[in-house]
């Protein structure tokens, strides 16, 4: 079974996936037929890309009347923010012996 | 959320690209500043990189050549753990040695950005993803 972090970055490594999401941190909760409209794919594939952001718990949603609101759900970027801190930490600690390496060489 | 902008880092070393990029591209000479590896600077290459295992992670990195600009850029995947990204590095020269440029940027390539409208870099959302930590409570 896929970790979150698994599905956290499947998610993510889609560009569209990506811009829904911050859409949807940049202006608060939208419908499908909203974020269909700036989207520039189908609704079809919208719904798709938002049930990949779901499984990732990127987004949640609730009914309201005839229509699903979306909303983001930033917290789910946990692991993506420790990786960020993990490999920064790594080249800047690699950088340093390459540098000293090449003191070494001629 | 300064650790996500530190991906890319930039430095100028007092060292002529052409030693730079052997240190770079060089197994035995990688090996003493990065890690075990079979390296060779051609592209389409598949090595990998090796480190000393730990609890749940085998230590090894796999990786492909993608792109070799002698003295001025290299890139290569970064595979691990199932997570997809690629490192690239840009050496310019400059009147006291080199400008070192190293960018670690996630999760694969974006194979699906020929999709219309779906022109949104990766670097744009890591801008967006630091104002979103940033906003987050604590």
């Amino acid at each position: 079974m896929p970790s979150h972090a698994d599905n956290l970055f499947k998610a993510l490594a889609d560009p569209t996936r990506r811009a829904i999401f911050e859409r949807l941190t940049r202006d608060g909760d939208q419908t499908v037929h909203a974020l269909t409209e700036c989207a520039g794919v189908s609704q079809p594939m919208v719904s798709k890309h938002l049930s990949t952001l779901k499984r990732a718990r990127l987004v949640r949603n609730r009914r309201k009347g005839r229509e699903t609101h979306y909303s983001a759900q930033p917290r789910a970027l946990a692991p993506l923010v420790d990786w960020m801190s993990y490999y920064s930490r790594f080249w800047h600690d690699r950088f340093d012996h390459l540098e000293s390496l090449l003191k070494r060489m001629d | 959320m300064t650790a996500t902008r530190s991906l890319v880092i930039e430095k100028e070393l007092p060292h002529p690209p052409e030693k730079i990029w052997r240190a770079l591209t060089q197994g035995p000479l990688i090996k003493q500043w990065l890690m075990d590896n079979d390296l060779q600077p051609v592209v389409g290459h598949r090595f990998s990189f090796r480190s000393t295992p730990v609890p749940n992670w085998n230590g090894v990195i796999d990786s492909e050549v993608l792109v070799v600009e002698p003295n001025k850029k290299l890139s290569y995947s970064w595979n691990t753990l199932g997570l997809e990204s690629v490192v690239v590095w840009t050496l310019a020269a400059t009147s006291g040695g080199t400008l070192v440029r190293m960018e670690h940027s996630g999760f694969g390539p974006d194979q699906e950005a020929a999709y219309k409208g779906a022109n949104y870099g990766w670097q744009k959302f890591i801008g967006g993803l630091e104002r979103v930590v940033a906003g987050l409570p604590a």
